[in-house]
């Protein structure tokens, strides 16, 4: 055990190189497979039959044929047709488009939960299609996407150790070869898992943070106090809040008075980032 | 560029994994399905004792890399050979998975009916099985088949530990034959074609289900 | 009546969802500045004429012309024969006509201002200064200056109705479509929104649809009313005519089921 302590010292800067690798490729995949989910989930929901089906048919593609098969496809056989891409580059790519594939149905889904009622009102004020999706659909779809993202950024994180097998010096690769450098097989994957469990814990605990935003930004119970009221937080339409009297409103008022500040500092233009993060 | 003759001489290579992927693939779905379950039910009606604990070790199982786990147990657990650790382990992980499945499951049979079979004074056992079960099987089985398909997409990962799934098979022909691209691409066809219709299935069964 | 002073003229328009005829042939003619409330049993048509005026909805057949403008249609014809109008063609358009719904439909992500001040910026390319500025004002109109800032969510039934409203009114309408407006409001809640749409009728010469179950406020900003049934105009009249003396059975049918 004091050998691998002292082995285990030895190799931190080795060990952080491959951190930084491994979070690297779970950036940069998942920044490409953000950009690929709301475009292919939005292009699904194209007025026109072409656009939509192939849009359908890339999702299922990339979807269907396993991460592994389309990691090795890129890192062995593309190749043999001419194209050699480095290793973390085909690793990005890959967990890009299947990881993007998943997700443009989560982009989907989201927009086709936006009440229709909303859409019609735009269409009442004389925005077009794309004023619509960008200042009607579209921040409400947010608050809906947020869970789901989050489900599968921790997938693509898990996926990750994929890299050392295409030979990038990750996490996984170096650990291994602490591992064959010490012989303690338990301690070395012990303190891989450990390493993936606490990412995986700070990602969760970042999406979690984003999602309560994103949802208070739609019914407005940024941490107040009197957050017990559910007034109006189910459903997004604007339709639910009815029986609310305007008295029960004074009443509250020097309570709730601070918050729409509150909503400004992150509102619509100060969108904290999701695209950053995911 | 594109080897024909290559490619005929990798399909039944591939075919060969495919076979060994889709019996893995059935074993350790159902490993999953039964220990998830109990997963579930310790968690839900079992002792705390037990229950926190449990929980906590599905949740680190849950969050961390199939691949890890995979390595570590080839290497620690002495005495079993690749193909029985392989579904083992994929059970395990997927059954931290089903855990949740089943919980929302459960969850999702309203609680009037827990106060019906207290009124009726049924015994806990029968409330079990003959009410709230098949109330949950319902709400379970679009995302079981979901979990499927995509365990089935993941059993490439046992190629680690040399078990000869079909992604294995296809590196081993495009190593020898220098037939990488006709090899991987087949793996990939067989991958969609198994994986599309199954699919488009799940999606019809939750349609109906949803009515 | 010569067609430029027609705010709306609906020209056999008929209306099909599958085999279902909601409107059959429909002539319709509502001039300038005029108040014309729609009336009738549930399923009658009412909300369709809102609708397609709107564009929310598309005609099967007929045209319905704006200002004296094929409003459905495009302008020109195509081998004599009538285009249906482009995405573009609707989108300047529907901006002379203005809806509110039976549900609000406010944007729960925005405040209240910015609801009211959105399509002035982002449509009419108005300042930001400029349209709140009106905004403000046209909330006072609706007794709202003091919720500026609050969310949709937080705000009665009735607070909410009055704001889109105001968000209608922002884009200075010549048409402005009332569609059962108070339907969805608790039974105290419907006169603060109802006096307020009173007022609106009084300080401006804006054409107004309206379809209600409120017939005293039908009876006092209305200077015609259509009593619908199956997609046709069973009876229309001065308000006070056809509210106390109705000819048709069907409409003393329908005004004695809603009293």
């Amino acid at each position: 055990m004091a050998d691998f302590l002292t082995e285990l010292r030895r190799a931190l800067p080795r060990l952080a190189e491959g951190l930084l690798v491994t979070v690297e490729a779970t950036v940069l995949g998942a920044a490409l497979a953000l950009l690929l989910a709301y475009t292919l989930g939005l292009l699904s929901r194209s007025a026109r039959r072409p656009v939509r089906g192939a849009a359908r048919v890339v999702v299922e593609f990339f979807r269907g044929t396993s991460l592994y098969v389309q990691l090795f496809w890129l890192f062995f056989a593309l190749p043999m047709v001419g194209f050699r891409l480095e290793p973390l580059a085909c690793a990005v790519l890959a967990l890009g488009l299947n990881f993007g594939a998943y997700g443009s149905e989560v982009v989907r889904g989201a927009v086709a939960a936006v009440p229709r009622a909303q859409t019609e009102a735009a269409v009442a004020l004389g925005m077009g299609p794309v004023l619509r999706l960008r200042r009607v659909v579209l921040p409400q779809a947010h608050a809906l996407m947020v869970a789901p993202f989050k489900n599968l950024l921790i997938q693509l994180l898990k996926a990750t150790p994929l890299l050392s097998l295409v030979t990038v010096p990750d996490l996984t690769f170096q650990i291994d070869q602490l591992r064959s450098a010490t012989g303690s097989t338990a301690a070395s994957y012990l303190l891989l898992l450990g390493l993936y469990f606490g990412m995986a814990v700070v990602l969760s605990l970042l999406m979690n943070a984003l999602e309560r935003a994103a949802k208070a930004r739609l019914s407005d119970q940024v941490g107040s106090g009197s957050g017990g009221r559910r007034r109006g937080s189910r459903g997004g339409g604007g339709s639910q809040g009815g029986a609310m009297a305007s008295d029960d409103n004074a009443a509250r008022r020097g309570a709730g008075r601070r918050e729409p500040d509150m909503i400004r500092k992150t509102g619509p233009e100060a969108r904290p980032g999701q695209e950053r993060t995911v | 560029m594109w080897d024909g003759e290559a490619a005929w001489a990798a399909l039944p290579v591939v075919l060969e994994g495919f076979g060994v992927t889709l019996v893995a693939t059935v074993l350790a779905f159902a490993v999953a399905m039964v220990l998830g379950l109990a997963l579930a039910l310790v968690q839900r009606a079992g002792p705390r004792w037990l229950a926190l604990p449990l929980r906590g070790a599905a949740g680190f199982v849950r969050s961390t890399p199939l691949l890890v786990q995979l390595f570590a147990a080839w290497v620690l657990v002495p005495g079993l050979d690749a193909p029985t650790l392989g579904v083992l382990v994929l059970g395990v992980h997927y059954a931290t998975y089903l855990s949740e499945v089943y919980r929302t499951g459960i969850d999702s049979v309203p609680r009037a009916q827990w106060e019906a079979c207290t009124a009726l004074s049924l015994p806990r056992r029968r409330v079990w099985r003959a009410v709230v079960l098949p109330q949950a099987v319902r709400n379970v089985l679009p995302p079981l088949g979901n979990y499927a398909v995509s365990m089935f997409k993941e059993t490439p990962l046992l190629s680690v530990i040399t078990v000869r799934e079909m992604v294995h098979e296809a590196n081993t022909f495009g190593s020898t034959h220098f037939a990488y691209l006709e090899s991987f691409t087949l793996a990939a066809a067989v991958f969609l074609l198994a994986s599309w219709p199954t699919s488009v299935l799940i999606r019809r069964l939750e349609a109906r289900l949803a009515h | 009546m010569p067609t430029e002073d027609l705010a709306v003229r609906f020209d056999r328009v008929t209306k099909r969802y599958g085999d279902q005829t909601v409107l059959d042939g429909l002539d319709l003619e509502v001039a300038r500045g005029e108040r014309v409330t729609l009336i009738g049993p549930s399923g009658s048509g009412k909300t369709t004429i809102l609708r397609l005026l709107m564009t929310l909805e598309r005609v099967t057949d007929g045209v319905i012309h704006v200002a004296g403008q094929p409003f459905s249609h495009m302008p020109g014809r195509a081998g004599g024969k009538l285009v249906p109008a482009s995405e573009r063609h609707l989108a300047v358009r529907r901006r002379r006509i203005g809806m509110v719904f039976q549900q609000f439909n406010l944007f729960p992500h925005m405040s209240v201002l910015e609801n009211v001040v959105e399509a002035p910026v982002h449509v009419l390319g108005e300042s930001r200064d400029e349209a709140g500025r009106r905004a403000r004002e046209l909330l006072d109109l609706v007794g709202l200056a003091d919720k500026v800032d609050a969310r949709p969510t937080r705000l009665s039934g009735g607070q909410q109705q009055r704001v889109a409203i105001a968000r209608a009114l922002a884009m200075r309408p010549e048409i402005l479509l009332l569609d059962e407006v108070t339907s969805a409001l608790d039974p105290e809640l419907v006169a603060e929104v109802l006096d307020v749409l009173r007022d609106v009728a009084r300080r401006t010469d804006i054409t107004l649809l309206c379809v209600t179950h409120e017939m005293g406020f039908a009876r006092d900003v209305s200077d015609r009313i259509l009593m619908f049934d199956r997609g046709r105009i069973v009876e229309s009249g001065p308000a006070a005519e056809l509210l106390d003396s109705p000819v048709e059975e069907r409409t003393r049918a329908f005004l004695g089921s809603v009293r």
